[in-house]
Formats: structure tokens, sequence, C-alpha cells
């Protein structure tokens, strides 16, 4: 036996222009078969007469290969390598065959021949369009449960793989000048044209060889030449050309704004072993000054009564299956059309031996050139007819024929059947680019009109249907000359949109316009019927469209049906929008490689392997990775924190504060400026000294904290929130560029140049002493809230005492590349001292012992300075800063707004939670009046009982009341309290 | 993706280098403190999202860091034109040009306007 009969009896000799000694292997739901290089999985299976491909979606009906390109809504397939390496739902009609595929069926059980779910074929009836809508409403509760996940179980596709895949995908940019969608004719000839003049030229095709309608075109000439040759030596020549870039297995699947387009290329699907340095897929993301659409347009099928079974495909699919691929689809076939094209499917089938059983027109009268034809090949023509059914388990085997307005039916037997309702031109990109479609009645069809980009559109996707005037058109849009001729056979005529002959939306048939959908005329009308008028609605009430075929060819027959049932043309019923992806693409590509710990970047302090080294546990803080806690053996989280916070106050800790935000503000206008920005009034604050500052938005509420430090005249270290420093100084930056332009000021982000550790304690002092050069630490020269230049370990330094516990604290801050040097040696110090290292989970627990606020925490961006207790950070003296104004609204000022309060619960064992609602009276009816919410709640070891800081309806005046936080199994006695819980005469912090 | 036209650094640079900062040419009260409540609400809060040609205020947050203006067409995304920080409201003289392709829908091919295939 040959190659050439191994890869399948349908083959036929000398058709095609594959090479019949490059064999393939390949399995089908565990049958192994014979392919031949350059096969699609749809041709591979055809060759071997294999039709029937998979089920449908809703009804499980038998379905196969109704196309032969992206368009293919039917012959979807699980497509595997290896266990990973397996993706579901991939165009048979798309997917090359390589030797060791596993291709199998999906959404069948137990298998394709016989497969359960088909017993929904017979229930049909209770599947109409909005059923599931109608009938899963009640109980509301066993949607989630019983009713989704087994409606979603019986209708679906593929199933997603659950490894994680080991392949890697890349990203690139690319900049042009013309971006050329499509190497058909019109493309390629486009590019000739734009190629010659020098510029920078992207060809993008997503077919593995360019040629587009020429693959199936056989009896094109260009130039002199066959036309698909004539494509392949185009595309040597253009990439030959240092200024093109041809790219194949590339689809443009979206065009946005401003010259922007995503394409992606398939760089290893068809490869049989790929390398493992080649990415599988790569994602070009384009800048292009201009776009010329050479999309082409796309064959609709006949919507007719049982149009869905294995063997009916489009004309064109067919010929390209034949004239490509060298497959005949059957013995027999029989064509149902609208459109002149189909014959010359049949033609070239003819020509290959195959019988063609009849050519049913509705039409009256076709084509003249193609009648003729059919006649001197002998083939029977029925015009004026229609083919009302089908018949064929599996496959189809008969077609019923019948003359318009008649009730004599005829059975006619075929094996495969080619039908073609004309050709919808492909104008997705160009909506996608937000240009406006007209309406061209005479062909029924949709074309571009108004641009809303540089791009310009030519070929069939333009509706330019005649082949010179397509060339000249594409030359044009090149902007380059050029002399090409162009000849085809038959100029084409005819078409039509919506339901056949016998299948008009009346008729209680399966004719399907959405196949991957299971959407009916029937559906359409139904849809109607319930009062959707709006193609929007109609689309999503009967999900026509709306699956990973985005409609390629159901919209239009859709929309015809839509058109005449609501009495209005199709212009004024409307097209739905068309929407990026043009075909479905891989996670994995948009992905590329931001996923792992490339996903989002993690940010780390210089401490932070010192840290890890003693056993932190981190948490994030943003992108920030920060140490929360730091167990010893043995201990959990609560017991380490309590030990960290106890050994704090009784001893001393060591922090790492290197995250908090950082700002350097410096000018001659500095102080001037921070001012404006913030509440408090900073001239009266001496170099050397630090102050709180609190920072409002022009509506008075506060947008962040932090203490600033004051370093010369001319130069403050600002601090914010570890999470607001982008944001704080976006919003300095905003001010200062546009509102003060006339200040003096220069800001710097500083927080990555300062690594920070904190010393708070009683030993603190004791613990830093040694280490610090050129500062005198007593109480009396470093007071707190001080900030000296001086050296730690010979390091040059910024050293603040400032607390955020309450107790005596130092802030050391050194250059970050000194950081864990200076914190290893300040460690080594406190450790022998019987101090600990203490993380934020310790710090907030201590700042709350002090009711220190924490910025989005124990504040939401509705609180104001005075209602977080603050009321002295505002200074009265200024006469303006940002919030000045705000603060003074009437809703701010009035009596009986939230205040932050402390909060103690009558037992003190209980901690209360974090965003627990406080009321007046727990036994009011529901809905209850709320007072506030808790914003922060811990266990204070220190107090051996619970604290809380929360927002209470006028909470300062209700010192002592008793309120209660109502929880799901009881109810909460707490008293309001201050917010101080810890040394309320702040003697530590001055030790 | 927007492709915008930093007038400080004057390249045009992709909209991933940028961030969007709210209507342009709100100027802050100099005497903020003492306006009405009427004032500061059309100040602080009101914002008229106009449909259309709209002054906004962009920054080259990861570029120059550079606040600027720019008059864009909020239904066809194109920008009319952008220019530097306190500069007053500059005119855009093209955009009856696009208001007008809009209504009448005449077709706008970039070969009309540059000549550049002919």
């Amino acid at each position: 036996m040959s190659a050439s009969s191994n890869s399948g009896s349908f083959r036929i000799k000398g058709a095609g222009r594959h090479t019949p000694a490059r064999t393939a292997r390949f399995t089908f739901d565990g049958k192994s078969y014979t392919a031949l290089e350059g096969d699609t999985v749809a041709s591979a299976l055809l060759a071997h007469g294999v039709h029937l491909i998979g089920r449908s979606f809703k009804y499980h009906r038998p379905r196969g290969i109704l196309t032969a390109g992206p368009e293919e809504p039917n012959a979807l397939l699980d497509v595997s390598r290896d266990a990973a390496r397996r993706q579901p739902n991939v165009r048979a009609t798309v997917q090359e065959v390589f030797d060791g595929a596993k291709i199998a069926s999906q959404n069948r059980w137990p298998s394709l021949k016989y497969d359960i779910g088909a017993f929904n074929d017979a229930l049909s009836p209770f599947f109409a369009a909005g059923f599931y809508y109608k009938t899963f409403m009640w109980p509301r509760e066993a949607w989630h449960k019983i009713y989704e996940p087994i409606i979603r179980r019986a209708a679906g596709l593929g199933v997603a793989p659950t490894e994680d895949d080991p392949d890697h995908y890349a990203s690139r940019y690319l900049h042009c000048d013309v971006l050329i969608a499509g190497a058909g004719v019109a493309g390629l000839t486009a590019a000739l044209s734009a190629a010659v003049t020098g510029k920078k030229i992207v060809l993008v095709d997503e077919q593995p060889e360019v040629g587009g309608a020429l693959h199936y075109d056989a009896s094109t000439v260009i130039d002199g030449q066959n036309g698909y040759d004539w494509a392949q030596a185009t595309a040597a020549k253009l990439r030959a050309m240092p200024n093109v870039t041809v790219l194949t297995r590339t689809t443009v699947f979206g065009y946005y704004n401003h010259g922007f387009l995503g394409l992606v290329e398939r760089v290893t699907d068809h490869v049989a072993k790929p390398s493992k340095d080649a990415p599988r897929e790569r994602l070009w993301q384009v800048r292009t000054k201009k776009v010329i659409l050479a999309t082409g347009s796309i064959e609709r099928h006949m919507v007719f009564a049982n149009n869905d079974r294995p063997g009916i495909m489009l004309a064109s699919a067919a010929r390209s299956f034949l004239n490509h691929h060298g497959v005949a689809i059957g013995h027999n076939v029989g064509v149902y059309t609208a459109h002149d094209s189909a014959y010359e499917a049949a033609f070239d089938l003819k020509r290959a031996g195959v019988s063609i059983a009849a050519i049913v027109d509705t039409r009256d009268k076709p084509g003249e050139a193609v009648l003729a034809e059919a006649r001197t090949l002998g083939i029977d023509v029925l015009t004026g007819h229609a083919v009302v059914d089908t018949s064929g388990r599996h496959r189809i085997n008969s077609m019923t024929v019948a003359r318009s307005g008649n009730f004599d039916r005829r059975k006619i037997k075929v094996d495969a059947l080619i039908v073609s309702a004309g050709w919808t031109p492909s104008v997705h990109l160009f909506s996608q680019s937000r240009g406006k479609l007209k309406f061209d009645e005479a062909n029924q069809r949709f074309v571009p009109d108004v641009y809303a980009q540089n791009a310009v559109s030519v070929g069939a996707c333009n509706g330019t249907d005649d082949l010179a005037e397509l060339i000249d058109e594409a030359i044009m849009a090149g902007g380059g000359r050029l002399a090409l001729s162009g000849e085809n056979r038959f100029d084409w005529t005819g078409g039509m949109v919506g339901a056949g002959e016998g299948a008009g939306p009346d008729h209680a048939v399966k004719a399907f316009v959405d196949f991957q959908h299971d959407v009916t005329a029937k559906d359409i009308r139904l849809a109607v019927r319930e009062g959707m008028h709006s193609i929007e609605h109609i689309k999503r009430f009967t999900t026509n469209g709306m699956a990973s075929d985005q409609g390629k060819l159901s919209n239009m027959h859709g929309l015809a049906i839509a058109s005449e049932m609501l009495g209005r043309p199709i212009p004024q019923v409307g097209l739905t929008t068309f929407r990026a992806p043009y075909t479905p693409v891989t996670y994995g590509t948009l992905v590329a490689h931001s996923r792992g710990d490339l996903f989002d970047p993690a940010r780390k302090t210089p401490m932070h392997a010192l840290e890890e080294a003693e056993g932190a546990a981190f948490e994030d803080v943003g992108n920030w990775k920060r140490a929360w806690y730091f167990p010893r053996r043995g201990e959990d989280m609560a017991t380490a924190v309590n030990r960290e916070c106890k050994t704090v106050r009784d001893v001393a800790g060591v922090f790492d504060a290197s995250t908090l935000g950082k700002i350097e503000v410096v000018g001659p206008d500095a102080a001037q400026f921070l001012n404006l920005l913030y509440t408090n009034a900073w001239d009266t604050l001496k170099p050397g000294k630090c102050r709180y500052g609190i920072m409002t938005r022009e509506d008075g509420f506060i947008y962040d904290d932090g203490v600033v430090g004051r370093l010369a005249e001319d130069r403050f270290h600002v601090t914010t929130t570890t999470g607001g420093a982008p944001r704080v100084l976006n919003h300095m930056e905003d001010y200062l560029q546009t509102e003060f332009p006339h200040l003096k000021v220069w800001l710097t982000s500083t927080t990555e140049q300062w690594a920070v550790i904190a010393v708070q304690g009683p030993k603190a002092r004791e613990i830093i002493e040694p280490f610090v050069e050129g500062q005198d630490l007593s109480n009396e020269a470093f007071p707190h809230m001080s900030v000296a230049e001086c050296t730690v370990m010979g390091v040059p330094a910024r050293l603040f005492r400032v607390s955020f516990t309450g107790e005596v604290g130092y802030e050391i801050n050194v250059p970050a590349d000194f950081g864990a040097s200076v914190w290893k040696a300040v460690w080594e110090r406190a450790e022998g001292m019987g101090a600990c290292l203490y993380g934020t989970e310790t710090m907030h627990i201590l700042r709350a012992e002090k009711g220190y606020i924490i910025v989005g925490q124990d504040t939401d961006g509705t609180v104001t300075p005075d209602d977080a207790g603050y009321g002295w950070a505002v200074s009265k003296k200024k006469t303006d800063f940002v919030g000045i104004r705000g603060l003074k609204r009437p809703d701010l000022v009035r009596e009986g707004r939230k205040q932050l309060v402390g909060l103690l619960t009558k037992d003190p064992k209980e901690v209360l939670e974090e965003g627990g609602q406080i009321v007046v009276d727990p036994n009011q009816p529901k809905p209850m009046t709320m007072l506030g919410h808790v914003t922060s709640s811990y266990w204070s070891e220190h107090l051996g009982r619970s604290i809380a800081i929360a927002l209470v309806a006028g909470g300062r005046s209700r010192m002592g009341e008793t309120l209660h936080v109502p929880m799901a199994d009881k109810t909460i006695a707490v008293e309001v309290t201050d917010m101080v819980f810890v040394d309320k005469e702040g003697g530590r912090i001055n030790g | 993706m927007l492709l915008i036209h930093c007038p400080y650094c004057e390249e045009d640079r992709s909209e991933l280098e940028f961030r969007w900062a709210g209507e342009a040419h709100i100027a802050r009260p100099e005497n903020i403190a003492a306006i009405s409540d009427e004032e500061f609400a059309e100040f602080f809060f009101l914002r008229n999202n106009e449909k259309g040609l709209t002054y906004e205020r962009w920054r080259h947050i990861h570029g120059c860091g550079r606040f600027f203006n720019a008059a864009r067409d909020t239904v066809s995304d194109r920008f009319l034109l952008t220019y530097k920080a306190g500069l007053p409201k500059q005119p855009v003289p093209v955009a009856e040009k696009f208001a007008a392709i809009a209504e009448e829908k005449s077709v706008e091919t970039w070969e009309q306007t540059e000549g550049d295939a002919r």
C-alpha cells in the first residue's frame, strides 16, 4: 500500500498541494490515522471518510465539519501532546496535524456515536431560547447547587485542563508604517504596492501559507500564473525585502485605539517536536501608522431543516479540501445554493471524479455562465428549488428537494451536501476600530463606511467583488505603482440572508442559524414573540452569535430573520457589536511571562533575608513583603505576638520600618509648600525637630499622615503611610505643578533610598548609643520628636527620635545598601540585652494601645482630623491649606459626627471583631440604628485585656456609656472610653 | 491603547506611561477659604463629563512626571491636541471638522487627508 492511500481513501490522486510521501500519524478518539504534512485535522479526518466529529452544545446532535477555516462553529476538538499540554475547543479546520497528536471529540458520553446526552434532542421543545431563564428560577438556592452544575455538564464544549501549563509564551512590540491584515490577493497586492515605497510593512495572515481564497479558488489566474502559485512567489519576494515582515499562522485578533493592534502568532502548535526554547505562541503588540484591511469574506450556510448533519458543509470548504488538501468530501455530493460560487465547487468536484447528485438553486435565474458550464459537465440543476429536509443519523444520506411554493417533495441520495448562501464581508477588525458600517441593500451585506482610524479596506471585506477592481483598489491602498493583471473564470452573483424555503421562523423544524449554540430560526421567532425587539436583546435571549465563533456564520442570518419577524429593514434592526478577539486567544498568550513570581513584583526591604533567617512570617502590604511576627520554636502567632508586645514594653524591640513612604521636600519654599499640603503649620518647626502631620484633600477628609522631620531651613524628610507613598507624591506633584507652580520646591521619592531600623522600648537608647557618632542622645540634647544627621556605625544616617509604640523610640535611617549590616549589629546587641524582633502585628497592637491611628484602617476617607481626635493638628492660624474650605462644610462641622473613641468590652477576655457594628439598644427591631463600627481590635497582653478603637456617632460625648456590638451568636456589651489605653500621661515616651 | 503626545517630552508615547488626572482648567480659587458652599461645590464636586470634545489633564507619570492638558474627543478617543499645564484653554480648530464627519458620515480616509496613496 502506498503512502498516499494510507493517508485516506478519499484522497484524490493528483489533487491538492501536499506531498504524498510526507506523512504524520495521529489518533482520533483512540483510533490511529495517517495524514499528510500540511493537513488540518479536518482534512485528515475527511480523507478517511470521517465526518462525525462532535456533538452539539445543547441538543447533542451529531455534528461534522462545516467550514475549512477559522470561522468553524462545529468541529471543536480536544488536542493534546501529553497530559499537561492539552487544549480543548480547538477548531479542526485550523489545527494542523502533527506527528503524535492525540485528538478527541468533546461533549459526548459514553462515546461519540452513542451519546446519552442526545436525549436532549428529543426533549428539544423544552430547551427553546430562554428556557433556562424561565424554568430554573425556583427555589433560588437550587440554582448554584443543583441546576447550574447539571446544565453545565449536559450542555457544553470541552473540558479545561487541570494541570499547570508547562509551555512558555512570548510577547513582542512592533512598530511599523503599514500593517496589512490578510494575505489573499488583495493583501498581497497591497503589500507589493506598499513595499516599493520603502515604508516598514508588516503583512499578517492566519493561515500557514499566504493565499487566502486562492487556497480553494483554483481557477483564478494572476499575472499569468495560477493564483496560489503567484501568492507563494509574491510572499517569497516580499520576505526578501528588508522593509517587509511577513507573519503567517498569525491572527490579528484586535484592532484598538490609535493604530494599536494585537496579533497572536502560533509558533509550535503544528510542530511534532517543538524546540524547548521556542515559545508556544507569541503575542505581538503592534503600533502602526496605517492599517490595510484585506480580511476577505466568509461564506454563509443555508438555513433549512436539519441543515446540521455531518457531511453538510460550505461550498468553499469542500473546494479547499479538494484543491488544497486533495480530499473529496464524498462520492456523491448534493449542492444547495443561492449563489454562483457553489457551482464552481461542484465543477471542481465533478472534474475530480466526484458525482454531483444535483445543484439545487433557490433562484430562478442563476448566472448564465455557470449554468452553461453545468450543462457542459452534465450536472443536473434545479432552479427555483429548495432543500427542505435531510436524513441520515451520523452522516447525511439524502436531501429532500421541493420546488418553491410546491408541496411535492422528492428525496435525492447524497453522501455529502455543499451549501452557499453567499458571502459576508469580514468587517470585524474594521468595526473593532470603531468604523461605521453601511448596509449594501443590493447585496444584502454590511460594508465599511466611515473610518474612525487611519485604515482602508480592500477586496472582499470592502464588498469589492470584481477582481480587476480589487487589484486596483489594493494597489492604490498600498500607495505604490504596480501593474498586475487578474482573471477569474466566473463573475459570481446571487446570495441570500435568512431562512430558506420551508425553514422560516414559523416552521416547526430545526433549521440551524448558529451551530455552536444550537440556535434555530424558530428560536429567533420566539425571541421576537417574547418581546425582544432589539438585536442586542435577541442575541442575548437566544445566545445567537455568542459562542466562541462569535457568529461569523450566523449573525447575518439571525439578523435577517429578526428583521423579517419585526417587519423592519435590516439596517434598522441593527448589527451587534464586533468585539475583540476575532478568534479565541489563549490566556497563556495574553499573560506571557506575567505568571508565578513575575505576576506581580514583590518589594522586599534590605533586611528581608535577615528577617527570613530569624524565622519571620511575612504579610503582604501592597507589593511589600513585611515581617508580620517572629515565632520562636513552638509558638503560634498569638503567643509570639504577646511575647513581642511584652518584650517591647519591658525591654525593647527592633522593627523594620523601611517600607514607610519617604519624600524629600527641598527648596527655599519647602516650608510654605508643606503649609499648603498639610493641615499643620510648618514654618514654626525648627531644623532638628519633627512633627506629626495630617494631610487632607480639598474635601477636608484625612488623606495621609506621617512624621515630618526638618533637617534644614530648606529641607524636609517627609514620611507617609506604607501604602500611601505613590499617591501622596502624585498629590504633592499635582499641587506643585499646577496650583502652586510659583513655589521653588523639588520633590523626590526616597522610600527605597533609606533602610529604616526602629528600636523601641525602655532600653532603646542603651541599645543604639554605642553605634551613634555625632549626636548626643541624652533627653536634653535629643528629646522626643527630634531628628539629626549623624553617623551610625560610620555610615551617614538620619536618626529620628520618634515613637509609634509609646516607648522611647528611635528610627535609624541608613542608605539602603548598609541596611542589612547595621540591622545585624543593632540586633546582635539588642538580643544580648533581652530585646526582641517584632513585626507589623505587634506594631499594630502597640500603637492601638496608645490610640495612634492607622490611616485607611481607622479612617476611611470620610473622617476629618477632628473626627479622629486630631483637631489639634489643624492650624487655626493659616489662611490657606488644602482642605481648609472643605473642613468648613456644614456636614463636617455638625454635631453628632462619627468620632474615633476607645471601646472596652465588659468582659475583658472578649476581643471584638473589626468591622463589628455598634448600637445603643441591642433589642430594638431590625434594621437597627447603627452608630458606627469597630475599626481596630486587639488583645493587649500588656493590659491583660482586649482593647478596641471605633468610629461612633457623637463618640466623644458618650464617654462611659455602655453600647452594644451585636454578633451572629451573641451581643457584646462595651464601654466607650478614651482612645489611649496605656500610659495616658505619656511619661514613658520621654523616659 | 491610546497614543499620547507629551508636550514636555515632545513625543508620542503609549498610554501605559500616563495617568488620567480629571477635567482640565478647573483652577483652585485663590481665596478658597472665603468662598461659599455653592462655589466650593462647583469647584470641587461638579464636573461637566461632556460627550465629545473634552479638556482633561494627564500626567506622564512613568515618563517626565509632568501634568499637562489635552483636548480629546470622548466619542472617537482622538486626541485633538495636548499642551503644557498653565497655558489657557487652547482652541481646537479641527474640532468642528471632526464633529461634521461624525454627522455626515462622509468617509475620511487617510488617503484623502494625506494624499499619500495617490
